[in-house]
């Protein structure tokens, strides 16, 4: 089986703020551009033009209704994509060492050459975040897009994860969550944000910021000076207008 | 290091919907690798939606068209056979010859989300017709039409709300689209900072609906009613910005209050043409001078001529202190409970009046008064199809502007900002052809422009059209962007004429674009039994691809994708910008076309060019811009020193906005990203409707005429005079049959009223109002054979409220029929709580017909996916009992979202096939079409080694 590093230098990876996020889809398929044509790619497309098309996405957008009580229900959007768990089983599982969490930054790859298609890591992921080849026999997932953080012939603002640059609402947020002052971590100290299934002990780098519950000023009213057409033009005929 | 990455990179502009973002195309081996937003750009500052973000598998798209082809089978069979340009331009000169000969408007000429309208209606109106119009009449004009004529400028292009400084934001409808990336972008800007409300006015709550701060389900149609209880609610509170009003609108000009008078309901004018008002300082009526009267805003008053007059204002109040917008009558109306739109008044209200922002920023206005601050109220607003797209939708545009300016929430900081060259006068000074030319003559205004009064419209010496979709009538007067959903169907009925030639530009109208599907087929493939003949004689069409309205042409004439060819978002079409520049942009061919196809902008001008028009050749007949669109771009002039692009002008280069034509102003737009954008001085971004600095900036520019300033419509005259004329004054009066009609729809001040279909005797047993949205990555059709997005979404379900449901005995999943006075279509329902109880949707234009887009004759696009078009019907018995346009009445807007719908469970559940089915035309068979896809490109490195080139890599493997 693969080990886990002890300590990650950096702990990279997303923080997805819920309540930004509109389902747009943005995200997942800017993310298929990108890597299709990269180090892992290509993702492939099964009967792209027939019945049942389906493919390889390193991300992809549930949505669904939630009821809170006292509220109307809402629809919530629910990107995921690989956590980068610290504890990651889908590493610890692998029989070749392809699956591999990453010393200097966490970032948990499947390495294609040595992969070999038993698909133990996707059992052993407890979010469904592997995506399996079939042309190629290969696991597949999220890279981080590790060939484009670090591409110095990027502009450096845009040495983020394709779905950070590409998302339009800005949910997306991309960082190091081992150092505290980054915007990460500043961002999730300050908005309550959740691990996703921490019962799993998996430890994911990524975080999501959950809805917010609406609230409204109940009660709040207008004191009405007038209240009829004849009220107002009898004492609006008096009324300093000017300025 | 990682040549993995090593790519050229070429700038242009997204044309996967309307948006217009500008994007960086990644290429490598003459391939594209990859898109992305362009960081720089004005429109959408480097973020790009899925659909953008999918322009590679639309740009590789088995449906793509690959050369001129020319029907040989029936109408709707889809046989063709493929031909050369010289002959497919040849076909088409001499049909539109013969045309142009006999009659210029036998030529009817639409075109769909055409950005080149400012092309397209040049060339109709040289070539003599005014029979053009592009997809607006069936979009949302209301929204345009509304605000153009009461406050000058609209939302999308026209406007955007203050994102980084406003309080409290409400839009209406619009569930993921118009326009997308920048209204993400701004609801994200919203919701990353504490403070400012969101609220979501819509039936349904998806989308950018989904994360707001306060969901209001209002039943479709009654929007203008709960924005008047709002209005009434601020007035009765006295919550009311009393100096915007008396400064910027014309709410204290006086009103002739004669009725039975030709003049009743104009404004009271000296013999200057000033408007009076009362000034309550000096007691007496007087011109109205900004800053210097203090008017009366009610009050009777008597002129000199004896006759009484009364301040606009005064109408106002009577309008919305009414009955008709007490709470109790609106709660039971629009299903918003009482104590909401009172807490909802009370909290803008706080935010326009208690926390307003000041920018200490000296200005002066346009009539002389210097003033140290600008003064924002920072509630802000957005619309579009939603509350437009109804019966009612002018007067509801018109009054969501008419709330803006009660609370003086207008081009300020923190509310809605229009976008230059916005404002523009009310109506913009550009008046529209009235009637076609003789034979072989030119019109010297444009099809579109806007009337400013019964005496512009486009009627004959009885009254009656001039045009084939009767836009600019007395029964669609102010259809400022034309009815192209009529087109169809009054070329085939020959109400008002027939017509020889239909030529349409990327507008699907044998499918999702028609409100009527089957009949829009019948009315392209009925014959004149007579003659044999095609009732629609003679259709030439271009697409990109093999749509549904491809095989109902007799000529395919093949477009280019988006990448393969120049184009310009020009400002004399649909400008993009922000609030705080001007900005116009291009696209470029980042691309090498791989089919024998040919942009339509290229063709359009070789036509006009074989054709000899006016402007598209020289003395000598030669063609003008024989280099095409891109000469074209660089060299025309509209007027002297106006050309399609403002950027770099002049010989030299250095003009912005006026210059001569400069040979190298295309390369200009390249270097810089494909995109032009001008700043305003600060000074100049805010109360441009008054705001002298920036209408003398403007007219310098020429997007004004003269800095005149522009008073903003409280109360609109011109809708009376249309009223009057009904009431048999003036020189243009309507003919009999549409007196009634504009007496009831053409106000001076906004009224809300039900649309049609609610009242009628039809509301109890169509009990439900049934509504389409786009889903984010499909917005705008055209992407149905998208390889990546039909994997999100290749069918589409009626979402029906599940509390509902239940109590009429159905279940998710259901099979249902969902049946209105006008047709019928069968569906599988899904259950969705967040809906309004009385309402269900779907998403639109998923649905596809077999055979058309390239897809497998088994996709689920063909069989159970749906068009709720087969519900709706493009004509309608109207409420004076003749059969007329299901469209608004002042502005010809389709009103799609009026439909109402009765739900019946499907008897047999096990046929899981939508109804109806139309049969299946030859389909595109011109690209390999695999089985599995694996796009990408040859990797240059291992996986090990291009990781070990990142940096450390550390062996870990037992």
């Amino acid at each position: 089986m693969t080990c886990l590093p002890e300590k990650t230098d950096k702990k990279l990876g997303l923080l997805i703020d819920l309540n930004i996020c509109v389902g747009c889809h943005a995200c997942a398929v800017n993310c298929k551009e990108w890597n299709t044509s990269g180090i892992t790619g290509p993702m492939e497309d099964l009967k792209p033009y027939g019945d049942d098309p389906s493919g390889v996405w390193y991300n992809r957008i549930h949505s669904y209704e939630f009821k809170k009580e006292n509220e109307v229900d809402r629809t919530v959007y629910f990107p995921k994509s690989c956590l980068h768990c610290e504890d990651a089983p889908c590493v610890t599982v692998c029989p070749t060492g392809a699956s591999l969490k990453r010393a200097e930054d966490g970032i948990v790859l499947v390495n294609p050459d040595v992969c070999i298609g038993c698909k133990l890591c996707s059992w052993a992921c407890p979010y469904g975040a592997r995506e399996y080849d079939t042309s190629a026999g290969v696991m597949q997932k999220c890279t981080l897009c590790v060939d484009k953080i670090y591409d110095e012939t990027i502009d450096e603002e845009r040495r983020v994860p394709s779905c950070v640059s590409t998302c339009p609402a800005g949910a997306r947020h991309f960082g190091d969550f081992a150092n505290p002052k980054s915007n990460v971590s500043v961002l999730a100290a300050e908005n309550d944000a959740r691990d996703l299934f921490p019962e799993m002990d998996t430890k994911p780098v990524n975080q999501y910021l959950p809805p917010q519950k609406r609230e409204h000023n109940e009660g709040k009213k207008l004191d009405q000076k007038v209240s009829t057409v004849k009220d107002a033009l009898l004492k609006w005929a008096t009324l300093d207008f000017s300025g | 290091m990682q040549k993995i990455n090593e790519t050229e990179v070429k700038s242009t502009t997204c044309y996967m919907c309307a948006c217009r973002c500008g994007i960086n195309v990644h290429l490598k081996n003459n391939r594209i690798k990859y898109i992305e937003g362009n960081p720089n750009h004005p429109v959408n500052k480097g973020v790009l939606c899925a659909k953008g973000s999918a322009g590679i598998m639309q740009h590789y798209s088995p449906a793509r068209l690959t050369a001129p082809m020319k029907r040989i089978g029936p109408r709707g069979s889809g046989e063709f056979e493929e031909i050369s340009w010289d002959e497919a331009m040849e076909i088409a000169t001499e049909k539109l010859r013969k045309v142009r000969e006999k009659d210029p408007k036998k030529l009817a000429f639409f075109t769909g989300r055409d950005q080149s309208q400012a092309l397209t209606g040049w060339f109709s109106a040289k070539f003599g017709t005014h029979n053009y119009a592009a997809h607006g009449g069936f979009c949302s004009v209301n929204m345009a039409a509304a605000g153009l004529y009461t406050i000058g400028g609209s939302f999308w292009e026209f406007g955007e709300p203050d994102w980084h400084k406003t309080k409290y934001f409400m839009m209406f409808g619009v569930a993921e689209d118009h326009d997308s990336n920048p209204i993400k972008k701004g609801i994200g800007t919203i919701k990353s900072r504490k403070g400012t409300k969101y609220i979501s006015v819509n039936p349904v709550q998806s989308g950018y609906a989904a994360i707001a701060d306060e969901w209001l389900s209002i039943r479709p149609g009654t929007d203008g009613l709960f924005i008047g209880a709002l209005i009434a609610e601020l007035l009765k509170a006295e919550k009311i910005d009393w100096q915007f009003l008396t400064r910027y609108t014309n709410s204290p000009w006086l009103v002739i209050d004669n009725p039975g008078a030709a003049y009743h309901g104009l404004f009271a004018r000296d013999g200057d043409g000033t408007p009076l008002c009362f000034d309550t300082n000096e007691n007496k009526i007087t011109p109205m001078r900004v800053g210097k009267t203090k008017p009366a805003m009610v009050g009777e008053y008597t002129l000199d001529d004896g006759t009484k007059a009364v301040p606009a204002f005064q109408h106002v109040i009577k309008e919305f202190l009414c009955d008709k917008y007490k709470l109790s009558e609106v709660e039971k109306q629009t299903g918003i409970a009482a104590e909401d739109i009172e807490r909802i008044a009370a909290e803008m209200a706080q935010v326009a009046f208690s926390e307003e922002i000041v920018i200490d920023m000296p200005w002066t206005d346009s009539y002389g008064n210097k003033h140290d601050q600008v003064i924002g109220r920072p509630v802000s607003f957005h619309a579009m199809r939603g509350i437009a797209a109804h019966k009612n939708g002018f007067e509801t545009c018109r009054m969501l502007h008419m709330l803006q300016m009660l609370l003086g929430a207008i081009d300020g900081p923190g509310s809605f900002r229009y976008k230059p060259p916005f404002p523009r006068p009310c109506p913009p000074h550009k008046k529209m052809a009235k009637a076609s030319a003789q034979p072989l003559g030119s019109l010297a205004l444009e099809p579109l422009g806007f009337p400013a009064g019964p005496e512009d419209l486009a009627v004959d010496k009885n009254g009656e059209p001039t045009r084939l979709d009767k836009a600019f009538s007395w029964e669609y007067p102010l259809a400022i962007h034309g009815m192209m959903h009529m087109a169809l169907h009054n070329a085939w009925a020959g109400d008002p004429y027939k017509v020889d030639v239909l030529m349409m530009y990327m507008a699907n109208m044998a499918w999702n674009s028609s409100m009527n599907v089957k009949n829009a087929i019948k009315y392209m493939t009925d014959k004149d039994p007579e003659t044999n003949e095609y009732k629609i004689p003679y259709i030439i069409y271009s697409d990109a691809f093999y749509s549904e309205t491809v095989p109902y042409a007799d000529l395919i004439l093949p477009d280019t994708t988006y990448l393969e060819r120049w184009d310009a978002i020009s400002m004399l079409d649909r400008p993009i910008g922000t609030a705080e520049a001007a900005a116009d942009s291009i696209r470029q061919p980042v691309i090498e076309p791989d089919r024998d196809v040919r942009p339509f902008q290229d063709v359009v001008l070789d036509l006009g060019a074989r054709l000899g028009l006016a402007g598209m050749v020289d003395e000598d007949g030669n063609a003008l811009y024989p280099g095409g669109y891109s000469d074209y771009l660089a060299n025309h002039e509209r007027a002297p020193g106006v050309g399609p692009l403002s950027g770099w002008r002049g010989k030299d280069g250095k003009s912005q906005g006026k210059g001569e034509p400069n040979p190298d102003q295309l390369q200009k737009y390249v270097d810089n990203g494909c995109y032009w954008e001008f700043q305003l001085k600060e000074e100049e971004q805010y109360n441009r409707f008054a705001n002298q600095a920036y209408l003398e900036t403007a007219t310098k520019m020429g997007w004004m005429g003269s800095p005149e300033p522009i008073v903003l419509n409280m109360y609109n005259e011109m809708l009376q005079k249309f009223h009057l004329a009904a009431d048999g004054y003036g020189d243009h009066v309507p003919p009999d049959h549409a007196k009634e009609r504009i007496k009831k729809y053409f106000n001076p001040v906004a009224t809300w009223y039900a649309p049609q279909e609610h009242v009628d005797n039809n509301s109890d047993e169509y009990p439900l109002s049934a509504l389409t949205q786009r889903p984010a990555h499909m917005y705008h059709s055209w992407g149905g054979q998208n390889a990546w997005l039909r994997q999100i979404t290749s069918r589409n379900y009626l979402y029906v409220n599940g509390n509902w449901a239940k109590n009429n005995d159905i279940e998710d999943l259901d099979w249902v029929w969902v049946k209105s006075p006008h047709g019928e279509v069968k569906v599988q329902v899904k259950y969705m709580n967040g809906l309004n109880e009385g309402t269900v949707w779907t998403w639109n234009a998923i649905g596809k017909r077999r055979g058309a887009w390239a897809l497998d004759e088994n996709s689920p696009e063909y069989k159970k996916a749906f068009l709720l078009n087969h519900v709706i019907s493009e004509n309608l018995m109207s409420d004076d009992g003749e059969i007329r346009s299901n469209s608004d009445p002042v502005t010809g807007q389709g009103a799609w979202f009026d439909t109402r719908v009765k739900i019946e469970k499907a008897t047999d559940q096990s046929n899981d096939e939508t109804v109806p089915l139309f049969d299946q035309f030859k389909a595109h068979t011109k690209h390999d079409r695999p089985d599995t896809l694996r796009y990408g490109f040859e990797k240059d490195m291992t996986f090990e080694e291009y990781e070990r080139s990142l940096g450390t890599k550390k062996e870990l493997t037992e």
